[in-house]
């Protein structure tokens, strides 16, 4: 009989399931929420079906108030449309509910984010006519960024993903540092939380400057610098994050389920 | 009066090599059959417009049809790059690819200024991204009562709109819902304009959240059904999300992607079902 060697037991999550919950912790019941697919999706969903159960869920596919049953598999998944409160055009969602700042929380990932959470979503290397990687676009971020009231971005963090400098600016997060949101005229508080899969960043009250706030459990403030491309800036504090909790973890497993579910005629 | 047609004989009379073409269709309602008539009548030089590109016009750029594009967003929706615009991008295959790049909040607008009948449209947009520095048609303005400075973008007024919806009665007026995206704009907003529908009725009954397009505002209607195929048709159809995932295989290679379009597109009739009815 041997003796069992004490180690840490293996985290019954994976790093993308505390990121996910994290997530979703971030938004109140009753918000009104401008939803991106994958991840924000993901977790605007979760929080809906645990502890934000009136959280209105606004996708720019001109659905207001969507109440899916599973997760959508995209912006314009016929489950949207079902049961919204509303189903506008796109111009509408844009023009008459973003813009004039009608939605709390925009929800943004990003390929590219720099310390003051500036966003790309464009292209990375070369130039922007022969980029080395061309990316998807913008879509509706450059707004959503400028118009919620504030803003929270979901990213995993990586050397490849947080860097010193951005190749393209596709959504201004903080610009160059405090005052540049104001300078510029966007109306929305901008980033409030970036959650990663090691952590949580929250902006410098003076500086704006991304700070490290919170590790998720397992996760060190070393490896989150050796994630990051530029100094990392650290609170004095770093907090733990409140792990998963079982029925957090038995919903968004039970979500993550019904991608693969055939939907029926709607 | 819009007429009715074959899908053949109104992509000949209303699609010309050059135009600039809008092709929309939120996720939903995307006029893929459409699109296939274009490749096999062999459409060049097109100035292709349309917010979220998808793997519709991957198909077109990677047949060559266009020589720019209009978007906002380019990816294959939940599954990731559209691979025949990114070759044609990086790599000028198999014809070098303009692009004009916008947000969604930005293409929107410039088709209600389309449909309006105005010069351009007004939006709080752009404001500190790059975006401005590469795309001409981004401009800022100057509110004249306030003093606040917006942005300006053109009207977007395609040659050619083309959409599809769930259905048309025989005098043309046609009736969508669900996600209706931007279609209405389009539609409005272009000189010429095709609707492909899942059936021709004698009668529209309502229905909650549609939107009706009346028959002298519309050019041509033809009966398509499954016209959206892999999108999908609410009420008709759901969408085909294996083959966005099959995509990605299918696209990623030049010899694989042309042997697909060849024996799925190009050696494939698909015909409404007024094909040969109408000249």
């Amino acid at each position: 009989m041997t003796l069992a060697v004490d180690v840490e037991p293996a985290q019954p999550w994976t790093a993308d399931e505390m990121m996910t919950v994290a997530a979703a912790r971030q938004l109140h019941d009753g918000a009104a929420c401008f939803v991106g697919i994958g991840l924000p999706s993901t977790a605007a969903n979760l929080a809906r079906a645990t502890h934000a159960p009136d959280l209105v869920l606004v996708y720019e596919s001109g659905c207001l108030g969507a109440k899916p049953d599973r997760l959508p598999l995209s912006i314009g998944d016929g489950v949207l449309a079902d049961d919204a409160d509303a189903v506008v055009s796109v111009a509408e969602v844009f023009n008459y509910w973003l813009q004039p700042g009608r939605i709390d929380v925009g929800f943004l990932g990003a390929a590219q984010l720099d310390r003051f959470a500036n966003i790309n979503t464009t292209v990375i290397g070369g130039t922007y006519a022969q980029p080395k990687v061309r990316l998807p676009g913008a879509g509706g971020a450059p707004e959503i960024a400028a118009s919620c009231r504030e803003v929270v971005i979901v990213v995993r963090q990586s050397l490849r993903t947080f860097v010193d400098r951005l190749d393209f600016v596709t959504s201004v997060g903080f610009g160059s540092g405090a005052g540049d949101r104001e300078r510029l005229g966007l109306r929305g508080a901008g980033p409030r939380v970036v959650i990663t899969d090691i952590g949580i960043l929250e902006p410098d009250a003076e500086t704006r400057e991304l700070t490290l706030t919170h590790l998720h459990p397992g996760a060190t403030v070393e490896q989150a610098r050796a994630a990051t491309g530029w100094p990392l800036a650290v609170a004095d504090e770093v907090s733990a994050t409140t792990p998963p909790t079982e029925e957090e973890l038995r919903v968004l497993r039970r979500l993550e389920a019904t991608k693969s579910t055939p939907v029926g005629v709607t | 009066m819009a007429e009715i047609s074959s899908l053949r004989h109104a992509v000949s009379s209303l699609v010309r090599d050059g135009d600039v073409v809008a092709m929309e269709g939120f996720t939903h309602l995307i006029p893929f059959a459409a699109a296939h008539e274009v490749i096999r009548q062999q459409r060049r030089d097109l100035t292709l417009v349309r917010m979220t590109p998808d793997l519709i016009y991957d198909q077109l750029i990677g047949m060559g049809c266009a020589r720019s594009l209009v978007f906002s967003w380019g990816g294959n929706p939940g599954v990731g790059s559209l691979h025949r615009f990114r070759d044609a991008v990086e790599n000028g295959w198999p014809v070098p690819l303009e692009l004009e790049e916008h947000s969604h909040a930005g293409m929107a607008n410039r088709y209600v200024a389309g449909a309006s009948g105005l010069p351009f449209a007004v939006l709080r947009g752009y404001t500190g991204t790059d975006l401005p520095l590469h795309t001409a048609n981004i401009a800022s303005i100057v509110c004249p009562f306030t003093g606040e400075t917006l942005t300006a973008v053109p009207a977007l007024q395609p040659d050619v709109t083309i959409v599809h919806a769930q259905r048309a009665d025989r005098h043309g007026n046609v009736q969508m819902w669900g996600i209706v995206g931007v279609q209405k704009e389009a539609v409005l907003a272009a000189k010429r304009s095709l609707v492909t529908v899942e059936e021709i009725v004698d009668r529209l009954e309502p229905v909650a959240g549609q939107v009706i397009l009346p028959s002298w505002a519309v050019t041509a209607v033809a009966e398509v059904p499954g016209g959206a195929h892999p999108s999908y048709t609410h009420g008709y159809s759901e969408r085909d999300n294996d083959f966005y995932v099959q995509w990605d295989a299918i696209s990623r290679d030049r010899d694989t992607f042309l042997a697909w379009m060849k024996e799925n597109v190009l050696d494939l009739e698909r015909v409404g079902a007024t094909d040969g009815r109408v000249p």
